[in-house]
């Protein structure tokens, strides 16, 4: 029998706000144990939270760049669960009325374009960090309080491939919107993975098994994989599966039971009593869509068909939006703009990285690329000289028509000239030149080579071309 | 005797240079040494920090300075946060716990100039309405040391009815100030839910807690108000509302205003004597130019059990934080859970534990939408009662409590005999208006009994005009218990 996979993801996602979710602590990672802490997030007898505005704007952002909608209500409540962790015993989150629902996220699996709808990205709060001694247990309370986006999918992934790909999507939008640096090693992305096999054709679903706390993409790939293969392996032997929850071990690359759902927790959520409901205006609203950046997929389509790049070109402007942002300026009204994206991948990117300076240093103006690019188009400057030019306008920020002047770059054109070049480059090399009239063609690029030479490279290649040939064959 | 005196009687002397600060806190601390032994209204009392700060308020004084209460002494009751003071909650999980910061009311307190002092009796976590219900032992009437002062703010009326301090901050979430007000015969007010922070008030049930004072006459109830009242931004409940001047309020003319009585409250096991003294006080307002008709507040025989649902919901979610991993008492465990388990068996009382167990019930799955979820809709209903009534009328009016204050151990098997004595004044804090309790009258035994007073959300001018008015016309609020 042929098995297909459900996967559905639960990604926690730490927001990049300068202080936590109800108090004013710094939310910063890397400090002292216990340094970034009030009576609030430490949940001391009669504390209040009081909501963070920055994490309500990025979570309505968050929700516009996930095509989500963002209700006109959303409010919080109290799941409830002891752990050392957890400061006040219970988490404040949003069950029912989440502030953002319904939207999707497009990514590409090898050719194809993909699709996961988004169930709903709700606010909470992150809890505390275990630390385990010897003979005895720490917590440290820094974490606590953090604003977290639970951003939950539709069980449209079928894979552990696609799982991974809508990850690094997922990541790549919160990262250029700038919601969440999305650092793993800090553990600001977390992952829960939810999973079950079915018989191909089946409606209904199988039995679904969680896998809780992935803190890496790579590890949610391999463990979808080998869960998927499990699943069917259990079914194929004629075994039964229970709704569980699994953990991944890393090391072993498996899976083992954690819980089954008799000793799932019962959270007894309730609406918060301390904090009112959410109702964002559509004033507010509106200043947010404004902050919409272009998502990294959309971007890449765009400059693929706006300036008929390919893919490489494409994706080099995505994974560094501050050199495509470059690009577009200098490719505007350029009749050909993948010279540009030439210019900027090959010379200036290599220019940047060199010196290790970054684009917004750079001493001279996009439109710089674009003049320069006329000139060589225009046949005043050789591409070669071009190289010569580009190297002076971006260690002194010089306008290329002036670096020309300045330098007496400017290409010989002239027919008199440049057969004063020929003919002395002719009378120097009989050899070449006698075995270009005996028909061998490729000695007249030597020939070629001795006139740009001595004309310090300044001659019209073409024209030397064609004279060369011409006296040759006269 | 300057502990007999009232907060504008003091603010008088004071400023007139009659009297320091300093002579009234001591002579408010020595009627502590003097009288709680026998009451057990302070479960602790820092004497040196109360006349320090006495002193500062004289030094402030003499430079010039005047405030609202400047050197005012006033007492707290142990469940509201006052940095560096031991904060228990009547209750022994807190072991040792003292505070880092000052609540709101405290600081507003501060800033008002008053001298805060002592950690007053309560039923542990704000749950009871005897004060029984504590860790350290049970607060006793000023009026008969053998009966209840009252809970759950019990040590906060004792104190004040035993002038043991100029007034006094207590806390109200189904009657725990007006109820024990009444049994002690001083004026308690509860505002409006919103009208003052409740930031650094330990919660028991966040959407009904109030925090509101205690005083020797209305006047009184109403300058501290005017000092606690107000926005805070560390409360999100606060309500934004304009704090209007309290004491403007209080004219002593009620000419046209009109008072609802509620025909629910006609219940059967209402006591003779206290059904006599609040239809003499009904009748006094009406005497003096009030508009009095009946009323009705269909929903109200669902008040107690709806309160029992929502209230002990929230508090079994506000109390899990006491569980010893950050603060107080702790007992070790071989895990996370045997601690807690151990922790909050030993620490909680057996009131506490019950409701804990009540809450978390009604929110399990399977029985939410029975019961907490069907709370919230009667809740709604109840309020609608209310907002309703008062299109008709301006105040409603009703006995504080069903009985006078009964004895020491009398209820305490009784739990629901307990629950009914809340049966007037639950409903107040389900719908979020402002109530007060005035002295009215004593029964046969000299015991205290109380008018209360219901005013709309945000009502409290009319609620305290009404409850000056009466009490101008009457010397109830003039008696004191007899303690020499
Ligand atoms: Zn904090």
């Amino acid at each position: 029998m042929e098995y297909e996979a459900v996967i559905g993801l639960e990604t926690h996602v730490q927001l990049k706000t300068c202080t936590k979710m109800w108090c004013g602590c710094a939310n910063e990672y890397g400090a002292d144990a216990n340094t970034n802490v009030c009576p609030v997030c430490l949940g001391l007898p009669g504390v209040l939270p009081v909501p963070n505005a920055e994490a309500l704007r990025l979570t309505a952002l968050t929700g516009f760049l996930l095509n989500c909608d963002v209700p006109g209500y959303a409010k919080w409540d109290r799941k409830n669960y002891f752990y050392p962790d957890n400061p006040k015993n219970y988490q404040l989150t949003q069950l029912d009325f989440p502030s953002t629902i319904t939207g999707f996220v497009e990514f590409e699996l090898g050719e194809e374009l993909e699709s996961v709808r988004i169930n709903r990205a709700h606010l909470e709060e992150d809890v505390g960090k275990s630390f385990h001694f010897a003979d005895y247990s720490g917590v440290d309370f820094n974490r606590a309080g953090v604003p977290l986006l639970e951003i939950v999918t539709e069980p449209d992934i079928t894979s552990g491939d696609m799982a991974y790909e809508y990850l690094n999507a997922l990541k790549s939008i919160l990262e250029y919107g700038g919601v969440s640096d999305c650092d793993m090693e800090k553990g600001q992305v977390r992952c829960d993975v939810n999973i079950s096999v079915r018989p191909k054709g089946q409606q209904e679903l199988g039995e679904k098994i969680e896998i809780k706390n992935m803190n890496s993409f790579s590890g949610v790939r391999r463990a979808a994989e080998y869960e998927i293969a499990r699943q069917i392996e259990v079914l194929e032997e004629g075994g039964q599966l229970v709704q569980e929850t699994r953990r991944w071990d890393d090391d072993a690359g498996i899976t083992d039971s954690m819980r089954t759902k008799e000793d799932a927790h019962d959270y007894r959520y309730f609406p918060d009593p301390d904090l009112m409901p959410h109702r964002p205006s559509e004033e507010w609203l509106a200043t947010i869509r404004e902050e919409v950046v272009e998502l990294p997929l959309a971007r890449k389509r765009r400059l693929m068909e706006q300036y008929e790049l390919p893919t490489g070109d494409a994706d080099v402007f995505v994974g560094d939006a501050a050199l495509g942002n470059y690009f577009e300026e200098a490719a505007k009204g350029l009749n050909n703009p993948k010279q540009a994206a030439n210019w900027v991948i090959n010379n200036l990117q290599a220019k940047l990285v060199e010196t290790e300076t970054s684009v917004v240093n750079l001493k001279f103006p996009a439109v710089a690329i674009g003049e320069l690019i006329g000139l060589v188009e225009g046949g005043q400057i050789s591409s070669k000289i071009a190289q010569e030019v580009f190297a002076e306008m971006f260690a002194s920020g010089k306008s290329p028509a002036t670096i020309v002047e300045e330098k007496g770059l400017s290409q010989v054109s002239d027919s008199g000239e440049l057969e004063a070049f020929c003919r002395e480059a002719i009378e120097a090399n009989p050899g070449p030149a006698d075995d270009f009239r005996s028909g061998k063609e490729a000695a007249l690029n030597f020939l070629k080579g001795q006139v740009m030479k001595a004309s310090r490279g300044k001659a019209n290649p073409q024209m030397v071309g064609e004279l060369l040939a011409k006296i040759l064959n006269g | 005797m300057a502990h007999f005196l009232t907060i504008h009687q003091l603010l008088e002397q004071l400023r007139a240079g009659e009297l320091s600060s300093r002579e009234a806190t001591q002579a408010c601390l020595d009627r502590v040494e003097k009288v709680d032994d026998r009451l057990n209204a302070f479960i602790s009392v820092d004497a040196a920090d109360a006349l320090a700060q006495a002193d500062a308020a004289d030094q402030s004084r003499a430079a010039g300075e005047d405030l609202p209460m400047l050197g005012v002494p006033v007492a707290v009751k142990d469940v509201l946060a006052v940095k560096d003071q031991p904060l228990n909650c009547a209750s022994k999980i807190l072991g040792e716990f003292n505070s880092p910061y000052d609540a709101t009311v405290i600081q507003k307190l501060r800033a008002a100039g008053a001298v805060v002092f002592g950690r007053l009796n309560m039923d542990e976590f704000a749950m009871g309405s005897s004060n029984e219900n504590s860790a350290f032992g049970p607060a006793r009437n000023p009026w008969n040391t053998d009966c209840i002062p009252g809970g759950s703010s019990g040590g906060s009326a004792v104190a004040v009815a035993a002038d043991e301090c100029i007034a006094s901050l207590g806390s109200d979430t189904g009657g725990s100030i007006r109820q024990p007000a009444a049994l002690c015969g001083c004026v308690g007010l509860k505002p409006t839910y919103g009208r003052v922070s409740r930031y650094g008030l330990v919660a028991f049930a966040s959407s009904l807690d109030q925090v509101g004072p205690f005083t020797k006459d209305v006047r009184d109830a109403a300058t501290l108000l005017q000092v606690i009242a107000g926005s805070d931004d560390r409360d999100s409940t606060n309500v934004p509302e304009p704090v209007p001047d309290y004491s403007a309020a209080l004219s002593g003319e009620v000419k046209g205003l009109r008072i609802g009585l509620p025909r629910e409250y006609q219940v059967q096991g209402m006591d003779p004597e206290v059904k006599a003294a609040t239809d003499a006080a009904v009748k006094q307002l009406e005497s003096l130019g009030a508009e009095v008709k009946e009323i009705s507040l269909p929903h109200t025989e669902y008040a107690i059990a709806t309160y029992y649902i929502i209230a002990t919901a929230e508090a079994s979610a506000n109390l899990a934080r006491f569980e010893g991993v950050r603060y107080g008492a702790r007992l070790d465990g071989a895990d996370p859970e045997e601690m807690n388990r151990k922790t909050r068996g030993a620490g909680f009382g057996e009131e506490v534990k019950r409701r804990i167990i009540l809450g978390t019930y009604v929110l399990s799955s399977g029985y939410y939408d029975a019961y907490y979820l069907r709370a919230q809709k009667v809740r709604t209903l109840i309020r609608q009662d209310f907002l309703k009534a008062f299109e008709e009328v301006d105040l409603i009016a009703s006995p504080t409590t069903p009985t006078p204050a009964f004895k020491i151990g009398e209820k305490v098997g009784d739990p629901l005999q307990m629950y009914l004595s809340d049966i007037y004044t639950i409903s107040c804090n389900l719908a979020g208006l402002c109530g007060i309790s005035v002295p009215c009258g004593f029964s046969e035994a000299g015991l205290p009994i109380g008018l209360q007073l219901l005013g709309k959300p945000f009502g409290e001018p009319d609620l305290l005009r009404a409850a000056h008015a009466y009490e101008q016309a009457t010397d109830w609020h003039t008696h004191r218990p007899n303690l020499d």
